[in-house]
């Protein structure tokens, strides 16, 4: 149904891909720089951004230290509320448990709200192998669902399409799912959704059974929310019987007056706008009122080993807004498909490796799908320093140590594919603290440097095919420093 | 004021005429440099490549080498940040690790003596002018970590300004990343070249003669680009532009 990210290749090689298909570049250039620009407008204008900023991080670690006393008060108000609380420590336990959930009503279908939990554990797949099919109703997952494609934005899921390519799939596909497209279907904006609209209303209409995430969790009094831009997200938190919201476990925030911080952090973070058009807010069942039955499953899935990690764990703050990935120079040339995972990008690339480990080649290689130009922090809404992650996560993969995997610590061995490059970094250590030895370097280059070539072979290529090399000079600044300064210092 | 110049290795091996431009800017302003010949690298390359306990003996070298002096002046944005930004981690990781408070010391020495040249002009000395003579197009490049880490603002900017005959011209997306990155530019080659390809297509685009920067490693980067494009755009290190004089000319 939806396309895998099994077996994806390490980063550099699906990025080279990417980088060459000029459609992806043009469709992402023109979507990033646009949301970019309108983010950076909607934040400048609150004048206590970096309080506002500030808050967000410290409500955040707050919560994370004290997780464990605040899931608990949130299972009890959301039991007291009339929902009915599972927990799930892994991807498979969760869609065990929704599959279950599902079967119990004797319904075959059901409809989603966009959802990364439910895109991190592979619910629909599940789904889909016990006979259930899960309709998305985000515009965007839409998209990329009848696409048989991956999402490779967290918030615009279908980033990497232009108008033009949607409305071929929606006319190719619409069809084999339910209402078809409109005949003469166009590729203007409002036939597009029109056509999205009349597709998904009588999916509304006809489900019984309502599956979604949550934005945030609020702890005091068992209250779930979804910020959305579209109203489909509302249509299936209200009209189904049944609702079941799959959320990770580092959605909590102690009370309302904590969740008021993020309500203003998110949308400008990541739609631009000063206020998301659609807030809903539950809180357990309410008689003759929206879903009847109500169930949270909450999901590590990783999230507490991460947790374990004194400079990792800070990405359990992220609040998925994709201030980071708009911002991007990596993302906006590799696109989100490289990342290998339903987090692309800078949040991603710290994200995969901690809840999936380093030990596959595409999450030993997103450490490194950054130039560290450190634009991403400065964007993010909770403050997460991404470079100093990205660069923690390097030494877990080239040189091992201490991690945590489902509560036990061990010590992980260097990743695979390194030895060239250890040896190489340890030589420059060794003649970079041996001046001696570094000035000898020097000089013989400085000799040889006629005869240097312009390009070099083997690994030096990936250098040289698009770079000049710099010309080796006469004399090192030491040598020149030597020899009119004398022993000078 | 005793005033090292910590010249990086990527300078002191590749680009010894930023090295010499800076000895010779600071003498112009009156202040004496010195070179400590222990000196070497601040270990930015391996410790972004994830190799951090390779970076531990240039973590006390470095402190060694410059322990007696008040200022250390280097001539790049990025070396500046590795000292002020991951030294104390370095030293945070190890004492947590068991290994002592050496470490976490030689850094809490070194960070606050670390300035970039820029910050050293404007903060420390206080110049804005420092008498320089450059009369050519230049577009500037802000660096990401002199601009994200150390926070250098507009005093580059500020600093060019006031260089006579100089001409600035606005650099579109300037403060967009250039690809380079340290290793990033070999690991992920073709993410970084796209990225070149666009910094060196919007340096062009200004029509300056030259592109600085407060890092020659961006520069290498971008210049070898550049020139790989066929461009005559020529890449200059702004303690070039600063030392240059009506009596010495850029040359």
């Amino acid at each position: 149904m939806s396309g895998t990210y099994l077996g994806m290749p390490a980063f550099p090689k699906a990025a080279r891909e990417a980088v060459h298909d000029q459609t992806l570049r043009g469709n992402l250039r023109h979507a990033t720089r646009t949301i970019r620009d309108k983010r950076a407008r909607a934040v400048a204008e609150l004048e206590d951004w970096p309080a506002l900023r500030a808050a967000g991080r410290a409500v955040k670690d707050r919560t994370l230290r004290h997780l464990d006393r605040y899931l608990v008060q949130l299972e009890e108000a959301v039991t007291a509320a009339g929902g009915i609380v599972h927990w799930a420590a892994d991807a498979d336990e969760a869609n065990r448990i929704v599959t279950h959930l599902v079967k119990a009503t004797g319904e075959s279908e059901v409809v989603k709200v966009k959802s990364m939990a439910t895109q991190e554990i592979g619910l629909n797949e599940a789904l889909e192998a016990e006979g259930i099919r899960a309709y998305e109703t985000d515009l965007a997952e839409l998209i990329v669902q009848l696409g048989e494609d991956r999402p490779s934005h967290i918030l615009v899921p279908a980033i990497h399409r232009n108008r033009g390519e949607i409305r071929d799939i929606f006319a190719r596909t619409m069809g084999e799912w339910g209402r078809p497209a409109p005949d003469g279907l166009t590729d203007s904006p409002a036939e597009l959704a029109e056509a999205a609209r009349l597709h998904l209303r009588e999916k509304f209409l006809r489900a019984k059974v309502g599956i979604s995430g949550a934005n945030f969790m609020v702890a005091e009094t068992g209250t779930l929310v979804v910020v959305e831009s579209e109203g489909n997200g509302r249509m299936c938190l209200t009209l189904p019987e049944t609702l079941i919201s799959v959320v990770g476990i580092e959605k909590v925030v102690p009370t309302w007056q904590d969740l008021e911080v993020f309500l203003q952090l998110l949308p400008r973070s990541s739609t631009a706008e000063r206020m998301n058009p659609y807030t809903s807010t539950w809180t357990g069942t309410t008689d003759g009122d929206g879903p009847q039955t109500f169930h949270l499953v909450l999901l590590d899935n990783g999230r507490t080993d991460t947790l374990a990690d004194e400079v990792g764990r800070q990405a359990l703050r992220c609040i998925r807004c994709s201030a980071c990935l708009n911002v991007c120079p990596v993302y906006e040339r590799a696109g989100g498909h490289a990342y290998g995972s339903v987090y692309p990008g800078p949040i991603g690339a710290i994200l995969s490796p901690q809840l999936r480990g380093t030990q596959t080649e595409i999450d030993a290689s997103l450490p490194y799908a950054s130039s560290l130009c450190g634009a991403c922090y400065e964007v993010c809404p909770v403050a997460i320093d991404i470079p100093e992650v990205l660069v923690h996560l390097r030494e877990r993969v080239v040189e091992g140590g201490e991690v945590t995997r489902r509560g036990v610590r061990v010590t992980l061995k260097p990743a695979k594919g390194h030895a060239a490059e250890r040896a190489a970094m340890r030589a420059a250590r060794w003649t970079l603290d041996h001046p001696g030895a570094l000035r000898a370097g020097q000089r013989l280059a400085a000799r040889t440097r006629r005869v240097h070539p312009q390009r070099l072979p083997g690994p030096g290529r990936a250098w040289s095919d698009t770079r000049a090399l710099p010309e080796v000079p006469e004399e090192s600044f030491r040598h020149w420093w030597q020899r009119t300064r004398g022993g000078a210092r | 004021m005793r005033v090292a110049l910590f010249v990086t290795c990527v300078n002191d091996t590749l680009y010894p005429r930023t090295g010499r431009a800076v000895v010779s800017l600071l003498e112009r302003l009156g202040v004496e440099v010195a070179f400590p010949q222990a000196q070497s690298c601040c270990g930015q390359p391996h410790f972004n490549t994830g190799y951090r306990h390779e970076t531990e003996p240039l973590v006390r070298r470095f402190d060694a080498a410059f322990r007696e002096y008040e200022y250390v002046v280097t001539p790049s944005g990025s070396c500046a940040a590795m000292v002020r930004d991951n030294y104390p981690r370095i030293g945070a990781k190890a004492a947590a690790e068991g290994r002592g408070r050496a470490l976490a010391e030689a850094a809490a020495r070194s960070v606050p003596k670390t300035y970039e040249l820029t910050e050293f002009l404007v903060d420390v000395l206080g110049v804005t002018d420092v008498g320089a003579y450059f009369p050519h197009t230049v577009t500037y490049h802000p660096t990401c970590h002199g601009l994200r880490v150390l926070g250098l603002r507009d005093r580059p900017r500020r600093l060019l300004e006031h260089v006579k005959g100089l001409e600035l011209r606005e650099l579109p997306g300037a403060e967009e990343c250039c690809g380079f990155g340290g290793t990033f530019a070999v690991k992920n080659a073709a993410v970084s070249a796209a990225m070149g390809a666009d910094k060196a297509g919007h340096i062009e685009g200004t029509g300056a003669e030259a592109v600085c920067t407060v890092d020659n490693s961006c520069l290498m980067h971008i210049g070898g680009t550049l020139a790989r494009r066929g461009s005559g755009i020529r890449p200059v290190h702004l303690a070039e532009i600063l030392a240059a004089t009506e009596e010495e000319p850029y040359a």
